[in-house]
């Protein structure tokens, strides 16, 4: 396969190294230094997709970023897919894999073409909403066509193999994009000895100076751009990335670049290599560097490949040695239009005609292309194009001055290429991202960053400077603002001489006229990606879209990857000519970040798989595991759900856990208990005014539950707390409240209350807590304390000093089951040893271990909440019936006091917490299951409240439920039903939640 | 991402590091019992959404633990000034 596009010599590609790729199955060559869409018109291939709603076929207009039809999906097997790869940023490497993104069955014969065709009638702008909205009932039949239709591109079906790296960065000086005026900034700031990071989204620094023929101090441009480049490679300090998109800019002064190590290389990175990195940057100044995008005019099938914008020409000319086409016209409003002219004129292809939209063009670049007898047609524009798959010929007809009615008759010119230039267009998206909104600007005919609260800084094309020497200029100024803002001496830097080029006045113009009226004139295409023509934008504005944000949103223009990098402007100038209005009174364009599409790999980075959240495990994390527990993650602790034997369902595992705890002795691993160490002269009383119940008479040794409100007198958290000492308390959370508590008691220490000298610490991850429950546990204590356990010495809610299996200890003789239980708590580091003695002394008495299941469920058979299973942040300790744990009586208005006295709070019929006996003893209600109390009622029924907690209970030999019933409290011995989801419904009984020893005698043995 | 001074801490840090706690000097009345329901709703409920300067209490929840007041602008999202519990700011809204 020859490369016919290619020329003998010049450029910055290596003709020497051949490379290999694939597009859409067939095999093609091309050279090192390629990007895919360089070597794919070096090829001749013109169509490499189909349009999005038209299907019309597609070829490659741009050079770079702004690229909106080469989007290929790259990968050579499954796992390396890659959906949305520009072709112009995509360099070449040896096995490349692409294929187009659009087109069904393929894009040479595609059956949607068929219907674009017919259905250029059929699909207007807000033809989705108006078609597939209603009836809604239809959208799933037509959305399996369209999805398959217009997809741009697909996501791997298999894990990606590659890794992904994040990197924080700090600087001074953050300079987006490394073209003459970026790499002016960096030189400056490097040399006055500031930290700096310069990036650029090419494989090259040099921006627009790697595809000119520019010469500066008379030599080739790209020495010089060799030249600082070397220079800045030897400072520490400075940072050097190519390959590396700035992609969003973010409060102070926060970037992020999406930086692609390997991608050049292969599409799976090498073994041991990281295929892209994040680098998250804070940066002291920002300059932004980031240039202009050149626009193309809007023309009648200005969509055909073969039209692209002139620049891109150049570029594939002066860069990659390929010109994409034999006979060329150029349309220009502009002198710098006629570069591409005279770059196509020397790589000896023939210039058909360069077609003026100004009637007396007169710059140095117009009278070069008069010199060299070039065809200038001035006064004129190329109307129409036409062709199908490849350009064929153009109609060409004079204008009027102001641009908007063909004046004079046609001329038909055969061509196969036509490039256009419209002017130039600042990029400034990143300048958008912070919020900050463009400002318009007449002379240079495009808008330019407008003002922002960042340190930041612009250079060169941004703000429409566009010539070599302005640009340097201006780097050089923006780097030295940016050294002494920091507060550095500035440097001497010495600017190459750059040629200075004189120009004529540029022509504002965007969209050409036809002979007919823009709707029934052949589509003018502003939007490529996503098909949106003048006439969508004229039949948006008429439809009543007056704000240039609506008619975005109406007829998509600017959306998706695309983000309007080619298009807004034109698709903003278009809407202003029917409004009658000018651009800036139509509106601003906003871009948000990312600047161009981002894999997923690099926004996760390492953050994914056992990574993508921290994990805590216990001290006995270990034993668990090799006793086949299930796992619960309880916030980001790991914990033992319950543990299998070999045979034994979930049910039959709960059961017998269950069974054991009640009849001999069970273990459980409580460690995840926050522990918040409290000390103070003026503990006890902040523990009064946080806690609803009374702390002032707890003695040292003793333990008490409390209830924690917030403001509003709603329970959030619950737990038990001990006098370790007269001024020092240890408070136990809820295992996933505990960061929750401790911030709350700090906010109301610092902010309310600093008078009162007391200091919290959490102490959650220093003590491993094991709990022995049931009616053996005492006498498995025994067997490895001294401590006397009697139950006169040892009472309930007491807890000790003592040492447990040789190691100093803290046991509490607390309950969450109901029976005789022991929380033993050792340093973590002791507690697999003590937990592995528990079971030695154990076995005899059938020591079980048990998960969260089944102490759910055994705190269930006795009725005790769990803060956040049975609360939910808009109940009150009354209508939880837990008025017992509310001390009225406390001096001070402790937090929730006055919340649960609101009117709201203290009204008839609230929602109160009751338990729930199945008429059917068997019958589970699910867990979330609204209760009514007419079953017969008709839909909608009046709900009166939900389960919050159900559960077999093997012990009882039925289930046991708790939830809210309206006036519960009132109507004990009433009945509830819960309709379920498949038509069944079962009858409750409301009773006491307190379903096993209501008087609570087995933990007082 | 905001980058905030912890006054405390006396070093800018990265957001992640902080929580937002809400609107900054609300006093919990002294006598919660004399307020009305009104009172108290206004108390618990009610708050400033301001289009610019905005005090807030922020606390460095993964650093010292300390609570802290940022005046912040909520267009753009400037950070005007940081100053302790129990100060009065010098940036205000007019």
């Amino acid at each position: 396969m020859t490369q016919k596009n290619r020329l003998q010599s010049g450029g910055r590609i290596d003709r020497s190294k051949s490379l290999t790729f694939t597009y859409n199955g067939k095999s093609y060559q091309g050279f090192q230094g390629d990007t895919l869409a360089s070597a794919m018109l070096a090829n001749g291939i013109d169509v490499i997709g189909r349009s999005f709603k038209y299907s019309r076929p597609r070829g490659i207009v741009a050079a770079g970023a702004e690229e909106p039809n080469a989007v290929m999906q790259l990968g050579a097997t499954e796992a390396t897919q890659v959906p949305n790869v520009r072709a112009t940023q995509q360099e070449l490497f040896n096995g490349l894999v692409s294929a187009s993104t659009n087109g069904w069955p393929n894009v040479d014969t595609d059956l949607m073409g068929v219907v674009g065709k017919i259905g250029g009638k059929m699909m207007p702008p807000g033809f989705y909403y108006k078609t597939f909205m209603f009836p809604q009932s239809l959208w799933h039949t037509y959305e399996g066509v369209i999805r398959k239709a217009a997809g741009l591109g697909r996501s791997p079906l298999e894990n990606d193999p590659d890794e992904y790296d994040t990197i924080n960065q700090h600087c001074d000086v953050m300079i987006v994009g490394a073209g003459p005026a970026g790499l002016a900034a960096a030189q400056t700031a490097a040399r006055a000895g500031a930290r700096v990071i310069i990036a650029d989204e090419q494989a090259e620094f040099g921006g627009s100076l790697l595809s000119s023929k520019e010469l500066l101090d008379g030599k080739p441009a790209t020495e010089w751009v060799n030249t600082v480049v070397e220079e800045l490679a030897g400072y520490k300090d400075v940072m050097m990335l190519p390959r590396s998109t700035v992609n969003g800019y973010h409060d102070h002064n926060f970037l992020t670049i999406h930086q692609r190590c390997t991608d050049h290389i292969a599409d799976k990175a090498p073994a041991g290599q990281v295929r892209q990195r994040m680098h998250r940057v804070r940066a002291k100044w920002v300059v932004l560097a980031t240039g202009a995008h050149e626009r193309p005019l809007v023309f009648s099938n200005n969509d055909v490949p073969g039209c692209m914008v002139a620049g891109a020409v150049s570029t594939y000319i002066n860069r990659y040695g390929v010109v994409p086409g034999n006979d060329l016209v150029l349309m220009t409003t502009n002198d710098y239009g006629y570069q591409t002219a005279l770059d196509w004129d020397d790589a000896g292809r023939k210039v058909v005609a360069i077609v003026d939209t100004r009637a007396n063009p007169g710059g140095a670049r117009v009278e070069a292309a008069r010199k060299r007898g070039l065809n200038v047609i001035t006064g004129s524009a190329v109307i129409e194009v036409q062709g199908s798959k490849r350009v064929s010929g153009v109609s060409v007809a004079p204008i009027s001055a102001d641009g908007k009615q063909v004046t004079g008759s046609v001329t038909k010119l055969s061509a196969d290429t036509v490039a256009s230039s419209g002017g130039w267009s600042p990029v400034i998206h990143l300048s958008c991202h912070t919020g900050s909104r463009p400002v318009w600007n007449d002379e240079i005919v495009g808008f330019l960053p407008g003002p922002t609260v960042q340190k930041q800084l612009t250079a060169g094309g941004i703000n429409g400077k566009y010539d070599t020497a302005a640009a340097l200029a201006e780097g050089l100024e923006a780097g030295q603002k940016a050294v002494s803002e920091i507060g550095l001496a500035a440097s001497e830097v010495a600017l190459p001489a750059a040629e200075s080029v004189e120009e004529g006045a540029p022509m504002s113009l965007f969209h050409i006229p036809h002979l007919k009226s823009t709707s029934a004139a052949p589509k003018q295409f502003v939007d490529y990606q996503n098909d949106v023509t003048a006439a969508g934008i004229e039949l948006a504005c008429r439809e009543g879209y007056e704000s240039i944000e609506h008619v975005k949103r109406y007829t998509a223009m600017g959306f998706g990857t695309d983000q309007g990098k080619l298009g807004n402007i034109n698709g903003m100038a278009i809407a202003a000519n029917v409004l009658n209005q000018t651009i800036p009174d139509t509106g601003t364009t906003i871009f948000r970040p990312n600047y161009t599409p981002i894999t997923f790999g690099a926004i996760a980075g390492r953050n994914c798989g056992e990574l993508f959240d921290p994990e805590r495990y216990t001290a006995m994390h270990k034993w668990h595991v090799e006793h086949g527990a299930k796992f619960e993650d309880v916030g980001q602790w790991k914990r033992p759900w319950y543990f299998p034997k070999a045979g034994e369902s979930m049910q039959d595992a709960l059961n017998r856990e269950c069974k054991a705890t009640r009849e001999s002795v069970g273990i459980l691993d409580a460690s995840t208990l926050g522990k918040i160490d409290i000390q103070g002269k003026d503990a006890r009383e902040f523990l009064g005014r946080v806690y609803t119940n009374a702390w002032a008479k707890l003695a040292v040794g003793k333990c008490r539950y409390g209830l924690m409100c917030g403001e509003d007198g709603m329970v959030f958290d619950d737990g038990v707390t001990s006098c370790l000492g007269e001024n020092h308390f240890l408070m136990t959370t809820t295992s996933g409240g505990a960061a929750r508590v401790l911030e709350w008691l700090e906010l109301y220490h610092q902010t309310e209350w600093p008078e009162m000298e007391v200091y919290f610490n959490t102490v959650t991850d220093h003590w491993a807590t094991m709990t022995i429950s049931g009616p053996n546990s005492r006498k498995l204590l025994a067997e490895l304390t001294d401590c006397d356990l009697a139950n006169e010495n040892f009472g309930f809610m007491d807890w000790k000093q003592t040492t447990v299996a040789g190691v100093p200890a803290r046991v509490f003789r607390i309950s969450f089951t109901g029976e005789l239980s022991y929380e033993i708590n050792v340093q973590a580091n002791y507690g697999l040893h003590v937990w592995e003695k528990l079971f030695e002394h154990g076995e005899k008495y059938n020591l079980t271990p048990y998960g969260t299941e089944s102490m759910h469920v055994l705190r269930a058979e006795k009725g005790f909440i769990i803060a956040g299973q049975d609360t939910d942040g808009s109940v009150h300790p009354y209508d939880l019936g837990m008025g017992w744990a509310v001390s009225q009586n406390k001096p001070f208005s402790f937090i929730g006091k006055r919340g649960m006295a609101r009117e709201d709070c203290v009204r008839e019929n609230r929602k109160q917490l009751v338990g729930l006996k199945t008429t059917d003893p068997k019958a589970v209600i699910p867990e979330g299951a609204q209760g009514v109390f007419d079953p017969k009622a008709p839909i909608p029924m009046p709900m009166v409240g939900h389960v919050t907690s159900s559960y077999w209970s093997e012990n009882l030999g039925h289930s046991v439920a708790m939830g809210f019933v309206k006036g519960g409290l009132d109507r004990m011995g009433e009945k509830v039903y819960y309709p379920l989801a498949d038509g069944t419904v079962i009858e409750a009984e409301i009773c006491s939640p307190i379903f096993l020893d209501p008087k609570g005698e087995r933990q007082n043995v | 991402m905001l980058h905030i001074y912890c006054p405390h801490c006396g070093e800018y840090r990265e957001e992640e590091e902080f929580h937002a706690a809400g609107q900054a000097h609300l006093a919990r009345p002294l006598d919660p019992e004399a307020c009305s329901d009104k009172e108290w709703g206004e108390f618990l409920f009610f708050r400033k959404n301001p289009r610019g300067l905005h005090h807030e209490l922020w606390v460095h929840s993964a650093g010292c633990r300390k609570f802290f007041n940022v005046t912040r602008d909520t267009q753009t999202y400037e950070i005007k000034e940081v100053y302790k519990i129990g100060e009065k700011p010098s940036v205000v809204a007019e």
